[in-house]
């Protein structure tokens, strides 16, 4: 324990050359993203993580201890905020990594040629690196991955949009696959807007439903069968040539709904069922 | 015990469910419903469900049931104000109940009767 109480003051000590090595390396890496990072903020972030590594060195060199963990808090941060401003996981552990050079050059400078003693040295500070090195990597991990829930979630509210199309026409245009849990959205939000304003005719427009498979056509049946017993009407449109002879190879029955090929087909149709006609207005001259 | 009122409008005859349905009201319903239909000479039912908020399938068939009913009756039902949950309740037991006629209110269900009896019109026997 003795020798790592000396080695963490020899840091603590020498804390600004090995700052000024450590930002060295960082910045010749070959991996460091000047366009995402300024140097100041590379300067400030290294100083304060240094900081709180010395610190936390003096007490114990097992990163496990609760003395690291302003340290670990430290890194989660940085982790997270180089997740969103996009670098990759290498670029992330760089940071870490590169503290490794200062502090061997160090280790060698106080070990002189005890061999058995620089060794040793080494051994701790790289098993203790590299732990905080993982760590890093999986925060950052973590930080990825709830951006992409996220983003999962965004897209599930912005691909399920209900547009009135005319007084007690509702038109739902669909983009992306349909699953079950985007239908339980899709279909929730269409018959919440039925009640809303009172539709009699929804029209639910597939030209962005990229495949047609069994389970989506139940899923639309489904819908359009909701719909029905809310009293209003469905029609399905924007159904593509392909999609037309994939439905009947699937044996997929669709007779009981009203489909059309193109939304502008359907609309005029739920006009006619309304009693509403379109006309040419009356040349003005 | 509770019951669920029949109201008679006109040639019509107004049902609004405003109690948990279960088992035995469904059944008193169907009973009374059926009765009225043949002593008033109603022409259609409305069944307005728009206070009902929990279905299972007893109930969905139940009022699949009243439909047909009311139809070899000579009565036309439409079951006005299904909660979106429930239809979706409904659609997922795979109740779709096809047969019957559905409004998305009483006004709604009203004109869609009245429209009704128009297009059968004359081909039925004058009472």
């Amino acid at each position: 324990m003795g020798h790592n109480t000396q080695m963490a003051e020899e840091i603590r000590s020498r804390q600004d050359t090995i700052l000024k090595d450590w930002i060295a390396y960082q910045l010749s890496a070959l991996t460091l993203r000047r366009d995402l990072v300024k140097e100041s903020e590379l300067r400030e972030s290294s100083r304060q993580f240094l900081e709180l590594f010395s610190e936390a060195f003096a007490s114990t060199a097992d990163s496990s201890s609760p003395a690291w963990k302003p340290v670990k808090d430290n890194l989660a941060e940085i982790s997270k905020a180089r997740a969103i401003q996009g670098f990759t996981p290498t670029e992330t552990a760089t940071f870490i990594f590169s503290l490794k050079q200062p502090l061997f050059e160090l280790a060698q400078q106080r070990a002189g040629h005890d061999g058995k003693r620089l060794a040793e040295s080494f051994w701790d500070l790289s098993t203790l690196l590299d732990k905080l090195g993982l760590y890093t990597t999986e925060f950052y991990q973590e930080s990825r991955e709830s951006v992409i829930l996220r983003q999962q979630q965004e897209l599930m509210e912005l691909s399920t949009p209900v547009v009135q199309l005319w007084d007690e026409v509702l038109a739902l245009p669909l983009i992306g696959t349909l699953d079950s849990a985007r239908t339980q959205v899709v279909m929730e939000s269409l018959l919440q807007r039925v009640v809303e304003t009172g539709a009699r005719i929804a029209i639910i427009d597939i030209t962005g439903v990229p495949t047609v498979d069994t389970l989506v056509a139940q899923h639309l049946m489904k819908t359009v069968a909701a719909t029905r017993l809310m009293g209003a009407d469905c029609i399905i449109s924007g159904i593509r040539p392909q999609i037309a002879q994939t439905i009947v190879h699937l044996g997929v029955d669709l007779n009981d709904i009203i489909t059309k090929a193109t939304l502008a087909d359907a609309f005029q149709i739920a006009l006619h069922r309304l009693g509403l006609t379109v006309s040419k207005a009356a040349p003005t001259s | 015990m509770e019951r669920i009122p029949i109201l008679k409008m006109g040639p019509y005859l107004l049902v609004t469910i405003q109690v948990d349905m279960h088992d035995r009201i469904a059944m008193t319903l169907q009973d009374e419903l059926t009765e009225r239909i043949v002593s008033d000479r109603a022409k259609g039912v409305l069944l307005d469900i728009s206070s009902v908020d929990v279905v299972d399938s007893f109930i969905g068939r139940m009022i699949g049931n009243i439909a047909s009913m009311s139809k070899i009756l000579d009565a036309e039902t439409v079951v006005v104000g299904m909660r979106p949950a429930v239809a979706i309740t409904l659609v997922e037991l795979g109740l779709a109940l096809p047969s019957i006629r559905t409004a998305l209110n009483v006004d709604a269900g009203m004109t869609l009767l009245k429209s009704a009896r128009k297009m059968m019109g004359n081909g039925r026997p004058a009472r």
